[in-house]
């Protein structure tokens, strides 16, 4: 199989660096449709192809870039062109090492299974190589060379006509790294979850016949109570000035949390900057709520999504507010103490990972894990909460 | 399965190259086909085309909230049995009466290829899809009440639709081609629309289609109109005799395609300051 797939080989790599996750299952199933004749045209090689390699709609984007660089010389994006130039090459390098020895040994599947690892290993070694692929000429993985014979499906013109289609990039909206909808949100805050058998009652079926049976037929229904989500989410959300710029931001996600109803119960508070002595309320309608309130309902069942940037005046972090002073403390221990009054919490940034190099927001790290506010931040976020670690003591 | 069938929609129902092409590769790699996309874009109906196009019978598997894996394959009606047992008068021994197949199980038993539906897979439980993983790749399931093997006679085809309500198992996703079906363009819903409306004029099409795709771009709509909306709307307008000049001033029937009150309310006074 590998021979007669090489022309496609490029396009697999290039799918793989674009961030199209292409595993084992699905080359081999888009090299069965290429043997089954299914694909006439290079519209359908598009169609098709993308209807195999690409699992969810967030994919289309990088599959079409990926479609364009692999059949057209097409623009890239810069940073994504050396990404796939360095590491195109190391890969096939390798990979053609480990074809030349092992071809005649090895079944399609086992080969497939090599090349992946191969690429695995690559994705993590980011040294060496900066040139485009082919332009050297040297490369296995020739732009013109395969591209010329892996196109042959189609025939000139009607290439152009999928290619073109490919780099309008109609499903840019759809990547999940870039903005987000409330939609995708309720997604990826659905999979916070921990069930339990407090939802309504249902008839337990077996230990209804199990009983009967006892009382020599005499029925004896037994129920039980369905399984239910027991998670009750608090979202604190930072409305300081330096916010305004993400307001959209944070109420889609208010939004998505408010209306997705799958938590046994959901609150929402604002602060200003820092957590202080009040919280306002922004689910119900209690105006000021005393955080100290908040702090003693928390409970094992509590995940706690903290939305702000972190970054405020070292002051507001790190000197004692309230009254009495001896009852005084400070915006860090107030975090503190709702991290550890809870069964799990995070901290969602709205600004990107690169300016997170603020001394309040090192300072916020060392207390909760940090996301950004993206779909995927929030899926990250998500995926730490459902599973509750030891409290983190003062460091 | 005879792979002269070839699909490439029906009379009601409008497909396009993709779809397709898509449509007829799964057909052939024995693949389930998972259809995503917004409400409205005719994911369902799409099933029922797929089905008439290849002359196959359709069965239909809906799927809830409380749905279970288990349901779609066979029921074993205990209850009923152990009542017979003590107040009817027929003969209980015989477990096959109280086993009724379910969708999965009727296909399965089907003397011809059917095509099979499962609608709106993500309504489930998100452990649901795993648990049906290999039933539907043994394509047969044991019925331990009867230590039998129900087995397909011929292989169903297997349309799974998805609203995107909750994130599919990777490894069911591995198992399926997927397409997600985009929001037609305004030549598909033209032709769309003239299916349900063989008769509008021209002109009113076209009004009434460039006012929908107008108010599909207002940002901000807490719901925005769907197809099936348009062809209500269209058939109001047609009803009322609009004219098609005064389709982007009339008011009087936006409720039927912006059902929230708030995006009723907006476009309702834009359209008043305009006019």
């Amino acid at each position: 199989m590998p021979s007669d797939s090489s022309p496609f080989d490029q396009f697999f790599f290039v799918l793989r660096s674009a961030g199209v996750p292409v595993g084992v299952t699905e080359w081999l199933t888009f090299l069965e449709a290429l043997k089954a004749g299914v694909i006439g045209s290079a519209d359908e090689l598009y169609a098709i192809g993308r209807s195999i390699l690409c699992r969810t709609e967030a994919d289309y984007d990088a599959f079409d870039l990926a479609f364009a660089t692999a059949f057209e010389e097409a623009t890239l994006p810069e940073d994504l062109a050396s990404k796939v130039a360095e590491w195109l090459e190391e890969a096939a390098r390798r990979f053609d090492e480990d074809r030349a020895r092992r071809e005649e040994t090895r079944t399609a599947e086992e080969l497939w299974r090599d090349l992946l690892d191969t690429m695995r290993e690559q994705t993590e070694r980011h040294d060496g190589g900066n040139r485009w692929v082919g332009t050297g000429g040297t490369s296995p993985f020739g732009h013109s060379g395969y591209a010329s014979r892996g196109i042959r499906v189609g025939g000139e013109g009607r290439n152009r006509s999928a290619i073109s289609v490919a780099m309008e990039r109609r499903w840019a909206s759809h990547r999940t790294d870039e903005p987000y909808q409330v939609r995708n949100l309720q997604v990826a805050l659905r999979a916070l979850r921990d069930l339990g058998r407090d939802g309504a009652l249902e008839l337990d079926l077996d230990a209804t016949i199990e009983r009967t049976c006892r009382n020599a037929g005499d029925i004896e229904i037994v129920e039980h109570r369905a399984r239910a989500n027991r998670v009750h989410l608090v979202l604190l959300m930072d409305s300081g000035g330096s916010m305004a710029p993400h307001a959209r931001r944070v109420s889609r996600l208010f939004d998505a949390a408010e209306r997705l109803g799958t938590f046994k119960s959901m609150q929402a508070y604002a602060f200003h900057n820092c957590v202080y002595d009040v919280l306002w309320d922004e689910s119900g309608d209690e105006g000021r709520v005393p955080t100290d309130r908040l702090i003693r309902d928390l409970g094992p069942r509590h995940r706690v999504l903290f939305v702000g940037d972190a970054c405020m005046a070292p002051y507001e972090l790190f000197s004692p507010h309230g009254w009495p002073p001896e009852e005084a403390s400070t915006g860090l221990e107030m975090l503190e103490r709702i991290q550890r009054a809870c069964g799990a919490s995070a901290w969602l940034n709205p600004e990107p990972r690169r300016y997170w190099n603020h001394p309040t927001i090192r300072a916020v790290q060392g207390v909760f894990e940090m996301h950004e506010l993206t779909v995927d931040g929030i899926r990250e976020a998500v995926q730490g909460l459902r599973t509750p670690r030891p409290p983190r003591g003062f460091s | 399965m005879s792979e002269n069938q070839v699909f490439d929609g029906t009379q009601g129902y409008i497909s396009d190259g993709d779809l397709s092409a898509v449509v007829n590769a799964a057909n052939v790699l024995q693949r389930p086909l998972l259809i995503k996309g917004e409400p409205g874009t005719g994911k369902t109906r799409l099933a029922e085309a797929v089905a008439e196009s290849l002359g196959r019978p359709l069965v239909t598997w809906h799927v809830k909230s409380t749905t279970k894996a288990t349901d779609g394959l066979y029921h074993y009606d205990v209850v009923q049995r152990l009542n017979d047992s003590r107040f009817g008068d027929g003969d209980v021994s015989d477990l096959r009466k109280y086993i009724r197949m379910g969708p999965v199980g009727k296909a399965f038993q089907m003397q011809e290829p059917c095509v099979l539906l499962i609608d709106e897979i993500d309504k489930a439980d998100i452990e649901f899809p795993n648990d049906l993983l290999r039933e539907l790749d043994d394509m047969a399931f044991h019925i331990p009440e009867l230590d039998e093997t129900v087995r397909a006679t011929h292989r169903p085809f297997i349309l799974i639709t998805s609203n995107a309500e909750k994130e599919l198992p990777d490894a069911f996703l591995r198992r399926c081609v997927f397409h997600y079906l985009g929001f037609p363009d305004r030549g598909r819903m033209a032709k769309i629309v003239r299916v349900h409306h063989p008769h509008v004029e021209q002109d009113l099409l076209d009004a009434s289609i460039e006012r929908f795709y107008t108010l599909r771009a207002v940002s901000n709509l807490r719901k925005a109109p769907t197809t099936s909306e348009l062809i209500d709307w269209l058939g109001l307008l047609m009803h009322a005799g609009v004219s098609p000049d005064a389709v982007g001033k009339d008011t009087r029937f936006l409720g039927v395609l912006l059902k929230q009150e708030s995006d009723l309310g907006r476009v309702r006074d834009d359209t008043e300051r305009r006019a």
